[in-house]
């Protein structure tokens, strides 16, 4: 015991020539190339559905129904060949006749004539429309039956295309990053707390009550999985927060059981007897010196844990049982891109690919955490 | 051998029971019924309806009834599906879900075990990183993006093969199916084989092998990768239960009539029986292939024996 107080005491006064485990586990990480990428990709994807959403000229829910189902594109919208269509059909219903008209840089003079008298407030049928603003009516004729029409052309740049709504792709995709990525945290912390309580207390206590606790985790372990979070669904309706805590309420058997045998593990070292032998109680070994040592599996674990949640999320969205509209999801919008794939397959293309990406890195980062971690690969 | 056999299908029966148990209260303790429409029905026909079907009972009784059914091989009848009762909505579906299974199982572990040696035998060779890329990203793209992918591909584009249905079991309808459910296994065996066969070829009875001047080939198949095939057959024990019992995503996406889909419509649907019934077959399927995996393991480990 005196041994062990004496070695922290040295290993403090000399603190910059020992490495602990987790300066060593960050220098292995940073070595490992692939899982850094991963993390600086992670990090652009989490900023990016932060604050994405606010940067974005469009918001998530704005309907432009003059471009429905408009592909990709990094040149703004409308296209030449759209503006004359979509003039016509807004004037259609200002029942006048279309004389001359022309685009010039972004403005679009036409010259209207009627049989009836020009209402100047004609200009609204325009602005209707989200291709132009600012119309106004210009040089009425003195027998008010014809007159210039000007308006700006609307210039909107849709990176990732439009929905089938006309809902711009990119500020959804974000939108829905926001909630694919919480979803993901609040159900692993749910999973990690209940997880690692339980499991420290069953390794930590052994014996009969050890024995209990585990041959219950074992019967929830034989529950259809499925069934348990659709029944959830049912239960919670459509709240997707409760839901998710529900399911991070059962995603905790595996981090249970890996908590209890670290736990079973680190109890029978020294320095937890030392403590003991000191007088200190269950409650301060616990919290002092075995959920500290846990730590490096729990991190690994939870890395790999946090995408399948997201994964878990999507997949109930896609069964259409999750997020509701206007929220989204990246399951709920590949769902729908997969159902619009003929014609507009950029609906299931740019979701899937940040889904993907994200998943890619998250397990980059767990493998990298895992081999860093490792005591054996020293 | 048969002792051991009947002893673990023995002590299966707890654990079914236990299933059976918490699904039956799970399932009632949720809100809604099987016979709750859109349109409420008449007051008198609800009450006839929930008469008919031991409904208005008491839950325990309800229970009781269920289980000394179940006893006689009786699932009952569906209530969403009606004219059907719930075994035979399964024997319809099962067949077609385990084909498609059974088909994506044989490709999994032929391709898998196939590239996981390849790997292996060419670690940290070009080869090899390409088997490590394939296997991150079969376990990484989920299963309802690749079936899309697949068919706006195969299906859509060079529109060579039919985008869905299950046009009475024609080949050309199974490719897709089976390419969706097979992929991610392809790489969870893949990485496993990988993993332990480097292990096995470093082991003593390998070098001792090649020692004695075994060809090559030999000492790949019949030595290493009979012991390196250990953790595979132990993965296979549920992911093969849970192929064979159907995918809801991918019979939702194709179109096919499997029972994947029973479940979540008959969770939907409060259909109680029919949750009931696919949760037994799962169940089963579970139960069973544990069994065969705890079986086959002796087969490939002379060290286990159970006698």
């Amino acid at each position: 015991m005196t041994d062990a107080s004496v070695t922290a005491q040295s290993n403090g006064a000399v603190a910059q020539e020992g490495r602990s485990l987790w300066q060593d586990a960050m220098r292995r990480l940073r070595a490992n190339r692939p899982a850094v990428a991963s993390i600086v990709i992670l990090i652009l994807i989490t900023i990016a559905c932060v604050l994405g959403p606010t940067l974005s000229p469009h918001t998530f829910d704005a309907v432009y129904r003059d471009y429905v189902k408009v592909p990709a594109s990094l040149s703004s919208y409308p296209r030449d060949e759209q503006i004359e269509p979509a003039m016509r059909t807004a004037l259609r219903r200002a029942r006048v006749e279309i004389g001359e008209w022309t685009v010039e840089d972004d403005r679009i003079p036409i010259v209207i004539t009627s049989t009836r008298e020009i209402d100047p407030r004609l200009n609204r049928y325009l602005d209707r429309a989200a291709l132009f603003e600012n119309a106004q009516v210009l040089d009425l004729s003195d027998d008010k039956r014809s007159a210039r029409l000007v308006a700006d052309i609307t210039r909107l740049y849709f990176f990732f295309g439009t929905d089938a709504n006309g809902r711009d792709l990119m500020t959804r995709i974000l939108k829905a990053g926001q909630i694919s990525l919480s979803i993901g945290l609040l159900a692993t912390v749910v999973a990690l707390s209940i997880g690692v309580a339980y499991g420290a207390a069953a390794g930590y206590f052994g014996g009969r009550i050890d024995s209990y606790m585990m041959r219950f985790v074992d019967i929830l372990y034989s529950l259809p999985y499925t069934f348990f979070v659709i029944l959830l669904v049912v239960f919670f309706g459509r709240n997707f927060v409760l839901m998710f805590i529900a399911v991070g309420a059962i995603e905790w058997l595996d981090m249970a059981r890996i908590v209890r045998g670290q736990t079973l593990s680190i109890k029978r070292q020294e320095y937890v007897h030392a403590a003991q032998a000191m007088g200190v109680g269950t409650r301060g070994i616990l919290s002092r010196h075995i959920v500290p040592n846990l730590l490096g599996p729990v991190v690994i674990y939870m890395t790999l844990m946090v995408p399948k949640v997201i994964l878990l999320e999507s997949f109930l969205s896609f069964l259409g049982l999750g997020v509701q509209e206007p929220l989204s999801s990246w399951g709920v919008l590949i769902a729908e891109g997969s159902r619009n794939l003929q014609g507009a397959t950029w609906m299931l293309i740019y979701p899937a690919l940040f889904l993907t990406t994200t998943l890619f890195c998250l397990n980059f980062i767990g493998d990298g955490l895992r081999d860093a971690l490792d005591p054996k690969d020293r | 051998m048969y002792s051991y056999v009947f002893r673990r299908v023995f002590s299966a029966l707890p654990t079914l029971f236990v299933v059976i148990t918490i699904s039956f209260f799970l399932m009632r303790v949720a809100p809604g019924g099987p016979f709750n429409l859109e349109r409420p029905l008449e007051a008198k026909v609800m009450e006839n309806l929930m008469r008919i079907y031991n409904l208005d009972k008491p839950l325990w009784e309800q229970y009781a009834i269920y289980l000394y059914n179940l006893f006689q091989g009786d699932l009952g009848p569906s209530y969403f599906f009606r004219d059907f009762s719930v075994a035979e909505l399964i024997a319809q579906g099962l067949p077609i879900s385990v084909q498609l299974g059974g088909l994506a199982l044989l490709l999994a572990l032929t391709i898998g075990c196939g590239l996981g040696v390849i790997g292996a035998i060419k670690q940290n060779q070009p080869a090899d990183f390409g088997v490590i890329a394939l296997a991150t990203i079969g376990i990484t793209i989920p299963n309802f993006v690749v079936a899309p992918v697949l068919t706006l591909f195969l299906a859509v584009h060079f529109d060579i093969l039919p985008a869905g249905g299950w046009g009475d079991g024609a080949l050309a309808n199974k490719v897709l199916p089976v390419l969706t459910l097979a992929l991610p296994q392809v790489a969870v065996i893949a990485r496993l084989t990988r993993g332990s066969m480097i292990e096995a070829l470093h082991s003593h009875h390998i070098r001792t092998a090649r020692a004695y001047g075994l060809p090559g080939r030999v000492v790949v198949v019949r030595h290493a990768l009979r012991s390196a095939l250990l953790p595979v057959v132990s993965y296979m024990g549920p992911a093969a239960a849970a192929l064979l019992t159907g995918s809801v995503v991918v019979e939702t996406i194709f179109g096919i009539p499997g029972i994947g889909r029973y479940f979540v419509q008959g969770a939907l649907n409060r259909d109680y029986t029919l949750v009931m019934g696919t949760v037994i077959v799962i169940a089963v399927f579970v139960v069973l292939f544990n069994l065969i995996v705890d079986l086959l393991y002796s087969l490939l480990d002379p060290r286990v024996r159970y006698d």
